[in-house]
């Protein structure tokens, strides 16, 4: 028995993170409980990192509200808690005259919606803004509320500020069983450990449907949609300088080109209906339409700097959120089907969830010493020389690069090894080592060896990502 | 911040800046090696093999003897060594370069010096370069990171292994794994041949009975948590044959699908790139764009045999210490890649004097011809018995070959393989 909580929730991907961050100012016991070994293993650490401008989606959705709200709050986020994040700009680009038709509905959208500066640019402006353009550009929107965000760290650091203010995190706790005792549920996961709640928070992503089943609440069944991606070096030549939309079709919002906040560039995603909702598996014919679409809006992107690719999968549950207390079994709120632009939303629905636990019956008393700010890690690559001079003065451990692509030192391995990141996976989103060029070729046995000295982990134990994913099969 | 200052320094102290900086030293100049590893040597402390020195000790080392060897040439000559330091930039001021560097030890430290050396070697290309599509569990590593974790760190990165690419460091761990007890299932190459040694070829695979199978594609690579398999492809006639296509079981994927010379810090410098090596453009005295910052090893181009990487880079060092003494290139000829050939490298001769050269064919042919042209007209052919992609043609190129040259304004040579 891991003690007893006013709230558990279910599932610590952005939403899970918001909620439980959102929750941790008030006097409350919470725990954050996520299958996986780390934060943001889920859905949330493979998007396409956009905070929304606010124009793609109708205001009767409970999601577009929810977007607006959302995207104004990143920047008092950013400056509470330390993450990526910039506001780029984005533009969408016509390449036909009747696409050019859908821009100006798009942009109605934005106006009725209240995005800031929105406005339609001629075929000259559009170049004028983004050069690399294709010459075939006959004009677009441009959005200079939208920006781009690192959506793991951002987990990251919300998870670390709710843990600051007393939200307890368990990883590696999959909610298998739930009985309803008395007042509150008792709380089963499937390696045996239990704990007590008086409100659960399903925010369980791609499985809401089975948490949901778990607890007797509503039937419902979420799918999933796969979005491929491929990533480009930084010294890319086709970089823009905001993120660029094509217009948008039926069922997405079309391939994009995403600078990246940390320098690279993202192209995709692609939209593929799955029948599997772990299946991350990129395919051959869809990382090709990739590259064919980004380069009909940019036609200097070159295959020979892709440096990755990779999948995530979208939670797919109707045409809007559903986002509400059960009407079934007390105590429970569903937070399911939270696609895009589920990320910009994502500290709205925080308030939103917080207000639904209220009306529930939840007391909130605000907690007197409530500190909403985050410790600033120093990274290396961010510093002039003489910061990083003083630095290594105190810490040593500053002077020792592990990753050369990213310039990480061994005192940002060791510093997200001590917050808890103990995968190879966890570390790479942490600090950015093994995410560069070379992906790792040069530095992971190096961080091997820094976490079994930080933790005290011998070989066998270490993994990619948690599971059965072990990195080394044997001692010589 | 500390400064220091040198005639030359030298980035990278494997096989490459250490030849280059003992040409230096011999010639009367100040010279800095900054290396980022603790020790001396590069990527030869992994290779624990045999093969290395035929040229230059006429005896078989291993690659860490190799390194040791000049090791103590380095120790026995005062060259200031920088171990355990990275460098972070390189900038040319005036007619000065800054190296700026950091070390847990000193902290940052900025090197002045009129002349710098590049020396950084390579990388492995990997997965995303090639881009195999799949999921992406655990047990995917280039062949030199499974290097480096067998011979170095003592671990078995895996049990069942299938190798993606015939590339030397990959036939090497083909025949490592197996002597570690590991079972190598198969050598997959997209290429109708290896891009290995011949040697290595015999050596490392058929004395192990290890199947190679030449053009074919690796479609997939399957598995959740840790690899499970890779599925594979035959290319018939150009054509992928996604209908024969066949599953390998495995937990382990090696990659060894090429080296990419590690040419970042050249770039943020101004170094223009040869986009066929990947290595700096360098005139005939293995100059880069930026005057006074020369290049050498495998930063300039992928050797396959230490020995050219030292031969190279000692006339790397020797071009940098005549042109701290002021020496300039005399007339210089433009080098092309004719029919079949892949890169020349250095792309310039000078006229005045005897030039050694290095090229890669794009065939693989018995019975060749090495065809030299200057201006259309032929000023060398000789016959090479065997030519393939993955070994290095060397190529001199006399004064007296070059001297009708001189006189031509805007002349430019080609070099073929017919
Ligand atoms: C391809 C793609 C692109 C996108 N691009 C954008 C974008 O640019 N901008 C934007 O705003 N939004 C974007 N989105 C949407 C956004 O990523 C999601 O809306 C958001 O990440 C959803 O977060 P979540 O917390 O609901 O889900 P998740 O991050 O999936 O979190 C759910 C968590 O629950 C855990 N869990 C599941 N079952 C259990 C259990 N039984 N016990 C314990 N834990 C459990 C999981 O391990 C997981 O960590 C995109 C989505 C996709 C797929
Ligand atoms: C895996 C492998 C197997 C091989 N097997 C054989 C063989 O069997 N026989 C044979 O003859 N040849 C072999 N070779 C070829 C030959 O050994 C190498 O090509 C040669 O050693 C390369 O020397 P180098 O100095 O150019 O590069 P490296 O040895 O790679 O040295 C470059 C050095 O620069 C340092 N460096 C890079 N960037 C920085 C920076 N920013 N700051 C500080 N330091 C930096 C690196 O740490 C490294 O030590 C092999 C090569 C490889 C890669």
């Amino acid at each position: 028995m891991e003690g007893t909580y006013d709230v558990a929730i279910i599932g610590a991907g952005v939403c899970g993170a918001n909620i439980a961050r959102r929750l941790s100012a008030y006097e409350l016991d919470v725990a954050l409980l996520d299958k996986e070994a780390d934060v943001s293993f889920g859905v949330s650490k493979a998007n396409s990192g956009i905070v929304h401008g606010g124009f793609h989606h109708n205001k009767k959705y409970l999601k577009a509200r929810l977007e607006i709200q959302g995207a104004m709050m990143f920047d008092r986020l950013k400056a509470e808690l330390d993450f990526p994040f910039v506001r780029c700009g984005i533009v969408v680009v016509a390449l036909h005259e009747d696409e050019i038709r859908a821009v100006e509905q798009l942009y109605a959208q934005g106006v009725e919606n209240g995005a800031i500066g929105i406005e339609m640019c001629s075929r000259e402006r559009m170049l004028e803004l983004e050069p690399s353009l294709s010459r075939d550009a006959l004009g677009g929107l441009y959005a200079p509320g939208g920006g781009i965000v690192e959506p793991y760290r951002f987990v990251f650091s919300l998870v670390e500020s709710a843990a600051k203010n007393g939200v307890r995190l368990l990883t590696g706790w999959e909610a298998s069983g739930a009985i309803r005792e008395g007042e509150a549920w008792s709380l089963r996961a499937s390696d045996g450990r239990s704990l007590r709640a008086r409100y659960v928070v399903n925010c369980a992503g791609l499985y809401a449907d089975e948490v949901s089943r778990i607890f007797g609440a509503e039937d419902y069944a979420i799918k999933g949609r796969k979005g491929e991606y491929y990533l480009l070096d930084k010294l890319t030549r086709a970089k823009p300088g905001r993120v660029v939309f094509p217009v948008p079709t039926s069922v997405s919002k079309g391939m994009l080109i995403v600078p990246t906040v940390e320098g690279t560039v993202l192209l995709g995603p692609t939209a593929s209906a799955i029948d599997d909702k772990g299946d991350a598996a990129t395919t051959k014919e869809q990382l090709e339409t990739i590259l064919r679409s980004a380069r009909n809006m940019i036609p200097d992107i070159s295959e020979t700097d892709v440096i990755t690719s990779f999948a995530g999968i979208r939670s797919i549950l109707g045409e809007d959120y559903y986002i509400d207390a059960s009407a079934k079994v007390p105590g429970f709120i569903q937070v399911a089907g939270i696609q895009s632009p589920g990320l910009t939303a994502s500290p709205a629905i925080g308030e939103y969830v917080k207000d639904l636990l209220k009306k529930a019956g939840l007391v909130l008393v605000e907690k007197a010493d409530w500190d909403p700010c985050v410790a600033k890690l120093p990274r290396a690559k961010d510093l002039s020389p003489f910061e990083l001079d003083a630095l290594v003065a105190e810490d040593p451990a500053y002077g020792e690069i592990v990753c050369r692509c990213e310039r990480v030192t061994e005192a940002e391995i060791v510093a997200a090894i001590r917050r808890g990141h103990t995968t190879l996976d966890g570390i790479k989103y942490f600090t950015r080592a093994q995410m560069g060029r070379c992906q790792g070729g040069f530095c992971t046995y190096k961080i091997l060896k820094i976490l079994m000295r930080e933790t005290g982990m011998s070989w066998d134990r270490i993994t990619k990502h948690g599971r059965e994913s072990t990195v080394l099969r044997g001692e010589l | 911040m500390r400064e220091l200052s040198f005639d030359a320094v030298v980035i990278g102290g494997g096989a490459a800046g250490m030849a280059a900086a003992l040409e230096l030293e011999a010639r009367g100049h100040a010279v800095a090696i900054v290396e980022r590893e603790e020790r001396l040597g590069g990527i030869l402390a992994q290779c624990v093999h045999n093969g290395f020195g035929l040229i230059e000790f006429d005896e078989e080392l291993t690659g860490p003897e190799f390194a040791e060897r000049f090791e103590e040439k380095v120790g026995a000559r005062p060259i200031k060594v920088l171990c355990g330091c990275t460098v972070l930039s390189l900038e040319a001021e005036g007619q000065d370069k800054v190296v700026s560097c950091v070390s847990s030890a000193e902290g940052v430290i900025a090197l002045r010096s009129r002349a710098v050396v590049l020396a950084m070697g390579c990388r492995e290309r990997n997965r995303g370069n090639i881009r195999i599509p799949g999921s992406r569990p655990a047990g995917v590593y280039t062949a030199g990171l499974a290097q480096r974790l067998v011979n170095v760190e003592g671990y078995v990165p895996g049990k069942d292994v299938v190798i993606i690419g015939s590339g030397d460091i990959g036939l090497i761990m083909a025949r490592r794994m197996s002597w570690i007890g590991c079972k190598v299932h198969a050598v997959v190459e997209i290429l109708p041949y290896p891009s290995g040694l011949t040697r290595n070829i015999v050596q490392c695979l058929r004395d192990f009975g290890i199947p190679l199978y030449l053009s074919h594609l690796t479609t997939e690579i399957y598995g959740r948590d840790r690899v499970e398999g890779v599925e594979v492809a035959p290319i018939e006639n150009g054509a992928l044959m996604t209908a024969k296509a066949f599953r390998i079981p495995c937990d382990t994927v090696l990659l060894s699908v090429g080296l990419v010379p590690e040419n970042e810090l050249s770039r943020t410098a101004g170094v223009t790139i040869n986009p066929m090596t990947s290595g700096p453009w360098a005139d005939s005295s293995l100059m880069t764009s930026v005057s006074g910052v020369f290049a050498c090893g495998n930063v300039l181009h992928v050797h396959d045999l230490v020995d050219f990487v030292v031969e190279e880079s000692r006339r790397a060092g020797a071009f940098a210490a005549a042109w701290l003494a002021g020496a300039r290139p005399g007339r210089e000829v433009r080098v092309k890649a004719g029919s079949n050939v892949r890169y020349v490298a250095p792309a310039r001769v000078e006229a005045g004097r005897d030039n050694k050269l290095y090229l890669r064919t794009m065939i693989v042919k018995n019975d060749a011809l090495l065809e030299v042209k200057l201006d259309g007209k032929v000023l060398l052919s000789s016959k090479k018995n065997h030519v393939q992609p993955s070994e290095m043609i060397t190529l001199k190129l006399g004064k007296a070959e070059l001297a009708g040259a001189a006189e031509l304004p805007d002349a430019s040579i080609e070099i073929s393989i017919l």
